[in-house]
């Protein structure tokens, strides 16, 4: 039995499209949500004042993402459809981030089998509730795989190295100013340089506003945050000689979403 | 990038179709056409009567802002149909409505605008200018002409405030839409004639929220006073008039208590002079 010209087996193209995906994913630089005492917060280097990362889906939804623009802001778009028909067919409260997640989720894992390019996304979707217990962060990754995070979750760029500096930096109920400088310093490489204020996207969902709980961070307001924070500069220094031990070796950079994705090696 | 889109009719999903308008009312004509008002509807019979009536709604500019207040009656025919009913709605964080005549139509109209200005305000990444929402009222008040010929009429009172000139703005229509820009007041509704003359001799230029929120109260006191449709503050059951400022630190509905206090003091002083504040003769 001669095989066809051309032919490739399903593993082989499963594979070609996850690794494509993920070497798309890893050129952006990496974003980073985590939760703080009065809510959840968003923050994405960012020189683009126009093209935004992070965005408002409903009145207690965030979303942000990394990847292609033109690719997730069509997810961004058709997430806001959903919000606002569901929220005015029944209750603005019946609106979920769960609910929008597993859209996200069908819509990816379907363009994932299907075509022949998959999008090259990644996005949290995140949830604000009346209390912290409320919260909910779901990250999704180009095949359709959603990831329950707890507290905090980084994509794109390092994403890895990232959240590696992120676990070890997070704690639970911080302030405002306390979870941006975590933020900040996991977004940043040791011995690195932090992004300037102006190339900085920074939002929040505080479940004390009424209404609407997105708002955007920025200028001033941002500024003062940033300087507010007693430890702005102090730990960098003795931080630095040991973050390169637990870099651990030579080993290269992850370049994509960790966890279990779709190679085609399941027989399910 | 396409073979999503080519799916069975029941498999595609066209929330992800980029449909090039940012209008949340046209995608639902599009998506979910059902869920719209059905505009084009004929009743057998005329129901204006039977169903409430929302009444009267004052709006009025002070230094670097805009107050709206709306009494609390809904009246179907010679019935009080609901004694605390809502009229004044938040539309965004700089904008309100407040709306005159069929009240389940007014309602309904207000969710759906409110979800407008939103849905624009997400997609676009910026909000609509003064002009742009006002505009837009206007569309959605002609969409209903073909049921208000048929009694469901419903007339809004739009009022926002101006980033750009610091100041607020006051919009009212017809039903057949508008917008006609207001300069200092407005009232609609059955009880807005009475409203108006109140407020011709007692609005001051410049005067502060504080006070115009007491001027508005005043208005839609003589307005109850005249009009048997328009509901004055129902002091047993304390059910107060509804009343919003909205200024530069964007759009806020005073307590029960705030305006409880307003009222306390005008009837005070009513039990003195019944028909209210004198206005200087010259």
């Amino acid at each position: 039995m001669s095989m066809p010209f051309g032919y490739a087996s399903p593993e082989q193209i499963m594979r070609d499209k996850a690794d494509y995906a993920r070497k798309g994913i890893a050129r952006g630089r990496s974003v980073v949500v985590l939760q703080y005492a009065d809510g959840i917060l968003f923050v994405a280097p960012n020189p683009s004042r126009a093209l935004h990362k992070i965005s408002e889906i409903y009145d207690r939804i965030g979303f942000a993402a990394v990847g292609r623009y033109n690719e997730f802001e069509e997810l961004r778009l058709g997430g806001i459809r959903y919000a606002d028909i569901n929220g005015y067919t029944y209750d603005r409260s019946d609106v979920t981030g769960r609910g929008l997640a597993n859209l996200y989720a069908s819509n990816l894992g379907r363009i994932f089998t299907e075509s022949i390019k998959s999008l090259e996304v990644e996005v949290v979707v995140a949830e604000v509730g009346d209390t912290p217990d409320g919260d909910a962060i779901y990250r999704l990754t180009f095949d359709g795989s959603v990831f329950d995070e707890h507290g905090f979750a980084a994509m794109g760029g390092q994403a890895e190295a990232v959240a590696t500096r992120l676990k070890e930096r997070y704690r639970e109920a911080m302030s405002l100013a306390e979870a941006l400088e975590v933020a900040l310093a996991a977004l940043t490489e040791p011995g690195g340089e932090r992004p300037p204020v102006s190339q900085l996207e920074v939002a929040v969902l505080d479940r004390n506003r009424e209404h609407r709980k997105f708002l955007r961070l920025t200028g001033p307001r941002l500024e003062r945050l940033i300087s507010a924070t007693p430890a702005a500069s102090a730990p960098e220094a003795p931080e630095a000689p040991t973050a390169p031990e637990a870099g651990s070796g030579e080993k290269p950079p992850p370049t994509g979403p960790d966890g279990d994705f779709d190679d085609g090696s399941s027989p399910l | 990038m396409a073979s999503h889109r080519d799916l069975p009719a029941g498999l595609t999903n066209r929330l992800f179709d980029n449909t090039g308008s940012s209008s949340f009312t046209e995608f639902v004509g599009s998506y979910a056409p059902a869920l719209l008002p059905h505009r084009d509807e004929v009743l057998a019979t005329p129901i204006g009567d039977q169903v409430p009536h929302a009444t009267t709604i004052v709006a009025a500019t002070f230094a670097g802002g805009v107050v709206m207040a709306g009494d609390r009656r809904a009246t179907s025919g010679n019935v009080i149909s609901q004694r605390d009913v809502e009229k004044v709605f938040r539309a965004d964080d700089y904008s309100c409505m407040g709306i005159a005549g069929t009240a389940s139509t007014g309602i309904e109209m207000a969710r759906l605008y409110r979800v407008e200005l939103e849905h624009y305000e997400k997609m676009e990444g910026r909000t609509l200018s003064v002009a742009g929402k006002a505009n837009r009222l206007a569309t959605m008040i002609r969409g209903n002409l073909g049921m208000a010929m048929q009694g469901l009429v419903v007339v809004p009172l739009f009022a926002a405030y101006d980033p750009d000139r610091d100041a607020g703005r006051i919009f009212s229509y017809d039903v057949a839409g508008g917008p006609y820009e207001r300069d200092r007041f407005d009232a609609i509704g059955s009880g807005s004639i009475f409203a108006r003359g109140s407020l011709k001799k007692l609005y001051r230029d410049g005067a502060s929220a504080d006070d115009m929120a007491m001027t508005l109260i005043q208005a839609l006191y003589d307005a109850a006073d005249d009009d048997s449709a328009t509901g004055g503050p129902d002091v047993t059951r304390k059910i107060w008039p509804i009343v919003s400022v909205i200024d530069a630190d964007g759009f806020r509905r005073l307590s029960d208590q705030q305006v409880s206090g307003y009222v306390e003091q005008m009837l005070e002083a009513r039990l003195i002079s019944p028909v209210g504040p004198i206005a200087p003769l010259r």
